[in-house]
């Protein structure tokens, strides 16, 4: 196993890294004045990477298709959040339906 | 801090807090399996603790963890943990204006910057209730993961496959769903239709972390149509709560 001195070193770096990240979108924004037409392509960044994250998570396991029950739950919870449905009701949906299937054997 | 509280337990907020109090619950669980996971792999007690302390990036702790347990070089787990969390340059760029001045507020804001509070904070439709949906779900995703981490890297594998509870389905489920109302706006749909066919299509060939980044390309659709209606951003993008509530 890794010395414990390397396990902390890479931690921290990974860890500085990724504050480094978070914290340079909020830092450069709050230097210049954005426009309503950059304002809204941010945002739609933010969706455009949360729908990518939705999809893959959804459908990809380690480069290949994660099987049968996780994309399934997914899609019921999106359904039902397509149908207004609430929060509540579309998480456990999804969790219950992946859930159920594995329980009946499917992947 | 008074007036974020007070938004939160107006009537109107009580849906909200219900919500995040069910993303926490379900973080908890995930987080027991991180630290099971991580202690089972032969890694000491401290460093799933110390780990979501200073990173707070589930996918990127994961990551890390898988990748030195099974003999990959620290180095190596870095550069990719680094890769998995490079999405939230682009997302400090969306929801930075919730911080506040500053400079604690400033990095705390950033440290609790995660995909689940940038999607609770996206979904809702003006400045004050963004700003409480954030820092109510950024601080309580913290306590909660955290705790979820120490206890499952004492408690050992009791839930260790949360795969087993549909967890790994619950997950996509909450970003969908609070994501979903901003998909009425045409050009936003049509960025996220693009965006999501690059990340599925590139996802076999390259490293984690990437495809999703490449998934921006999706934007560069939305630069070419003019968004629909009023083009303040308020009103487009960042819809109505309740709608996702």
């Amino acid at each position: 196993m890794t010395s414990p001195l390397v396990l902390v070193v890479a931690t921290v770096v990974l860890g500085a890294g990724t504050f480094a990240f978070r914290a340079a979108g909020p830092a450069l924004r709050s230097r210049v004045t954005l426009s309503d037409r950059a304002e809204h392509l941010m945002a739609t960044a933010a969706v455009v990477l949360l729908a990518a994250l939705v999809a893959t998570s959804a459908l990809l396991e380690d480069g290949g298709f994660a099987g049968v029950a996780r994309p399934a739950g997914v899609a019921v919870g999106g359904v039902l959040a397509w149908r207004k449905a609430p929060f509540v009701v579309v998480v456990l949906a999804a969790a219950a339906t992946a859930a159920g299937l594995r329980l009946l054997g499917v992947p | 801090m008074r007036s974020i509280w007070r938004t939160l337990t107006s009537r109107l907020e009580s849906g909200l807090l219900r919500d995040i109090a069910l993303v926490c619950a379900a973080d908890g669980l995930v987080g027991a399996s991180f630290g099971a996971i991580a202690v089972g792999s032969g890694f000491p007690l401290w460093l799933p603790m110390l780990m979501s302390l200073v990173v707070f990036a589930g996918a990127a702790q994961f990551m890390f963890v898988g990748l030195i347990a099974a003999g990959g070089n620290p180095i190596a787990a870095v550069l990719a943990g680094l890769l998995v969390n490079a999405r939230h340059l682009p997302f400090g760029f969306a929801v930075g204006d919730v911080f506040g001045r500053g400079l604690v507020r400033r990095a705390a804001g950033a440290h609790l910057m995660i995909d689940e509070t940038v999607a609770f904070a996206l979904a809702q439709r003006d400045a004050d209730r963004r700003r409480a949906a954030f820092w109510a779900c950024g601080i309580a995703l913290f306590v909660c993961w955290n705790v979820g981490v120490v206890a499952g890297a004492f408690g050992g594998t009791v839930i260790s496959d949360t795969d087993a509870f549909g967890l790994d389905a619950a997950f996509p489920a909450v970003l969908l769903a609070l994501v979903l109302p901003s998909l009425k706006d045409r050009s936003t749909r049509l960025a996220a239709a693009v965006g999501v066919v690059v990340a599925l299509v590139t996802s076999p060939w390259l490293p984690a972390g990437v495809p999703v980044l490449l998934a921006l390309a999706g934007v560069l659709v939305a630069l070419g149509a003019a968004p629909d209606g009023p083009r303040d951003p308020a009103s487009t993008s960042r819809s109505r709560s309740e709608e996702a509530t």
